[in-house]
């Protein structure tokens, strides 16, 4: 069934149809929309969801991790700020590995203030142990968050589903549902790993581990993470099946013959399409790599995809301030970092706080690119910003 | 309340061989809750001292379900625990009564806990608020917290050349959650066990959210020998600076009078982190001590007498 | 050998054997850790002197003393600290408990 959502419509609606047992939310901009709506729901009788309004993020956090380990499914959503707050509790989410759903809607981090996109709030999370999917619209926030439910009780780490603040989340689009039933069976029953309200069987959960344990606890939450693409494959695919539209994890537009191509995440890659349009009808042989899931990072569809790039433009909406790129930036080239071919790899920060990017800027990228691909690696200049005065 | 008899029978839910100190009131007061308490229950609690001693991996003493996962949150996690048995009761998952309670020192409780338990409390979870105060964050090595006393040497606020301890008085934790119209909240310590079983049931007896302040010595942090532990919890109720009191349904009441009360110096001197107040030229502080410990039962006995009219 | 020694003594083999997530499902493991060698000080109990008064159980805080049809009959020596908490608050008429030094 066709609807108009916007992004943030469009994953409350996907909430409800999930009808998760715990939601525990925190209203922060741009992902305020989601938790109203799904207040909403609530207060019509559409879910079955105890909604617990905590009183910050961090509770927030802390609540769906009580809830997911007391055997019941929870989700929250939250942005920037709200998820620099839970930023502790992240890691103990995935530490427990509790199969919790989070929706992000980027947004910038502090300081200075600012409330439009970039996506420094999630990837400022990226080693919390959290499987992080961005989305280019409110379609494929959709579909991912109803896969993300299962890939998230398959492999028992939490998962986050980012979009793009305002951009996205903001934005009318049309967006085509399943019907609940079809989610319903698709996610089916939560059936937890352990279970706090099991009185019968006690467990003590979240012990202290001294150095004779702790390591080995680390190493068996790695493994999960190791196992992870496999498993949102496993899922992707079946979502695919069920219900012919496919989830990619790289996605690649008019790469086939393409030697210079850009790189992105979220719905940049939208603008960048029509950029790689404009460019290939004067000729130019250049495409674009939408990368979809970010933790864990895509290795081999990396390798392959990149490996007949001659130069590579990481379009990346965060400043790493590592003083050598972003994490976008840096994973890319070490991904490649052992091929025998391995493109230019050049790192252009655009977007910050909710700059807009054009197809003429992505277009002027693609350009320079070309200037630059057969020019000695060693003496280009990697670090670029777009549009920044 | 249950008979001693009963209580005898009830099982040990937290088991020995625990690494509390020699003495530990805190861990005394769990026992007690728990010997107390409904059952089931599933617990909370946050980081400190009670769970570095109780679940060191792969031992565990708690023989009932115990969540922790962070130090400010207690409240938060027994909210979502609450949550999920809720709507897992609702959706028929759930058959049994399941009674829930987080335990919380005065660090988790007072200050980083804050927040959580504000918000827990205001949302009307239902559960039962164990506070073990002990007046420092004792964990890391006895640092001062909002309930430690005024004067008191803590490694935060000690005493020096120039500064006598703490200079704030405590936080009236107690007066926080009463603000919130909880329906009941009490305040007792490890030395008057039944006064504490008698609260536990009644706290029990209501949905929730309910809030119990359990003074808990700490022998390495007050300075005391550990045979002391409940000899110190007494001194601190007979000499009024810890009344035994109660508030249920807007009603406060004194659950014990002493029949003497004692100086406060009776209490301090028992403790090396009081040590200073005793030269000659703090004598100052012990007489301001006495009054303030005198000023905050007065305020007590007149809200008691007043009985909510 | 040094490493296979080394096994033996942590608490856990290898990370494989790990239960999903930080959790402990084993409740009995805890009594192997005999907290009774911490003691410098032990009680003695002198059962003809005791009235049952309860008192020594009401304030132990490891649980380690035995209870027996309603009766108290000892001290757990396994898990006692020796805080000396019981001794002190037998009532000073009846001293059915007295710390005495420990010997090794």
């Amino acid at each position: 069934m066709i609807l108009a959502k916007t992004g943030n419509e469009a994953l409350a609606f996907a909430m409800k149809q999930i009808n998760p047992d715990v939601v525990a939310a925190y209203p922060i901009t741009p992902s305020t929309e989601i938790v109203q709506i799904f207040s909403s729901y609530v207060a019509d009788g559409l879910v079955d969801t105890e909604f617990v309004a905590v009183e910050s993020e961090h509770s927030a956090m802390s609540a769906c991790i009580a809830a997911a380990a007391s055997g019941a499914r929870a989700m929250t959503a939250t942005s920037s700020q709200g998820l620099a707050l839970m930023h502790e509790m992240l890691f103990i989410a995935s530490g427990l590995r509790l199969p919790i759903v989070l929706c992000v809607v980027n947004r910038s981090l502090s300081s200075p203030l600012n409330i439009h996109c970039d996506h420094t709030d999630s990837l400022a999370s990226r080693d919390s142990g959290w499987i992080q999917i961005f989305c280019e619209d409110a379609q494929e926030a959709y579909d991912s968050l109803i896969c993300a439910v299962k890939i998230a009780e398959s492999i028992f780490l939490p998962v986050m589903v980012t979009i793009d603040g305002f951009i996205i989340s903001h934005c009318l689009q049309k967006i085509d549902v399943l019907s609940d039933e079809e989610v319903r069976s698709f996610v089916g029953e939560y059936k937890p790993n352990y279970n706090l309200l099991d009185v019968d069987n006690p467990i003590t959960l979240g012990p202290a581990c001294l150095p004779d344990s702790f390591f080995e606890h680390k190493r068996a939450q790695a493994e999960g993470m190791y196992q992870a693409l496999a498993v949102i494959e496993k899922v992707f695919k079946e979502y695919e099946k069920r219900f012919a539209r496919q989830l990619s994890i790289l996605e690649e537009y008019q790469t086939a013959d393409a030697e210079v191509g850009i790189l992105c995440m979220g719905s940049t890659a939208g603008t960048a399409k029509v950029a790689v349009d404009n460019l290939r009808k004067k000729g130019h042989k250049v495409g674009l790599f939408k990368l979809r899931i970010f933790r864990p990072i895509a290795v081999k569809y990396l390798q392959r995809a990149l490996k007949n790039i001659k130069i590579l433009g990481i379009l990346e909406r965060m400043e790493g301030l590592s003083a050598f790129g972003g994490p976008l930036f840096n994973e890319v080239r070490s991904v490649l970092y052992d091929e025998t071919k391995r493109p230019i790899v050049i790192s252009y920060v655009y977007g910050l706080g909710g700059r807009e990017i054009t197809p003429e800027e992505i277009e002027e990228v693609f350009l320079e690119l070309i200037s630059l691909k057969n020019k000695r690696r060693k003496k280009i200049e990697k670090f670029r910003y777009i549009n920044v005065r | 309340m249950k008979s001693i008899k009963e209580l005898l029978k009830e099982p040990e839910l937290f088991s020995s061989g625990h690494r509390a100190c020699a003495g530990c009131g805190e861990v005394l007061a769990v026992r007690q809750v728990l010997l107390a308490s409904k059952k089931p229950v599933a617990c909370a609690m946050p980081t400190g001292c009670l769970e570095i001693v109780s679940t060191i991996f792969p031992h565990t003493a708690w023989q009932v379900p115990m969540f922790h996962s962070a130090f400010e949150n207690a409240a938060a996690t027994i909210s979502g625990m609450e949550a999920a048995y809720r709507v897992l009761k609702r959706k028929g998952k759930i058959d049994k009564k399941i009674y829930f309670i987080a335990f919380g020192g005065d660090g988790g409780t007072y200050d980083i806990g804050f927040q959580a338990l504000s918000g827990a409390i205001e949302r009307r979870h239902s559960f039962l608020y164990i506070c073990t105060d002990n007046e420092a964050y004792m964990n890391t090595g006895i640092q001062r917290s909002s309930a430690t006393p005024q004067f008191a040497h803590t490694t935060t606020s000690p005493k020096g050349e120039k500064l006598p301890g703490k200079l704030q008085p405590r936080k009236d934790i107690m007066e926080i959650v009463i603000a919130h119209e909880v329906p009941y909240a009490a305040q007792t310590t490890v030395a008057f066990f039944s006064d504490l079983v008698k609260k536990v049931e009644k706290a029990q007896s209501y949905e929730g959210p309910t809030f119990i302040n359990i003074l808990v010595p700490c022998p390495l942090g007050w300075g005391h020998p550990p045979s002391l532990t409940i000899e110190v919890s007494r001194l601190a109720v007979e000499t009024n600076f810890w009344p035994l009191y109660e508030y249920e349904n807007g009603v406060y009441r004194l659950t014990y009078k002493p029949s003497e009360v004692k100086p406060i110096t009776e209490w301090l001197k028992l403790q090396s982190r009081f040590a200073h107040l005793f030269e000659e030229k703090n004598k100052h502080l012990l007489e301001e001590f006495q009054r303030y410990v005198d000023e905050k039962f007065q305020k007590l006995l007149k809200k008691c007498e007043a009985n909510g009219k | 050998m040094a490493d296979k020694e080394n096994k033996k003594e942590c608490a856990i083999v290898s990370w494989q054997e790990l239960q999903c997530g930080a959790l402990v499902k084993d409740l009995k493991r805890i009594k192997e850790n005999k907290t009774g060698a911490w003691r410098s000080m032990r009680p003695v109990f002198y059962k003809e002197k005791c009235i049952n008064c309860y008192r020594c159980w009401m304030f132990c805080p490891d649980s380690a003393i035995k209870i027996e049809n309603d009766k108290v009959v000892g001290i757990d020596y396994d898990y006692c600290k020796g805080c000396g908490i019981c001794a002190q608050e037998c009532p000073k008429k009846v001293q059915a408990i007295v710390m005495v030094k420990e010997e090794k």
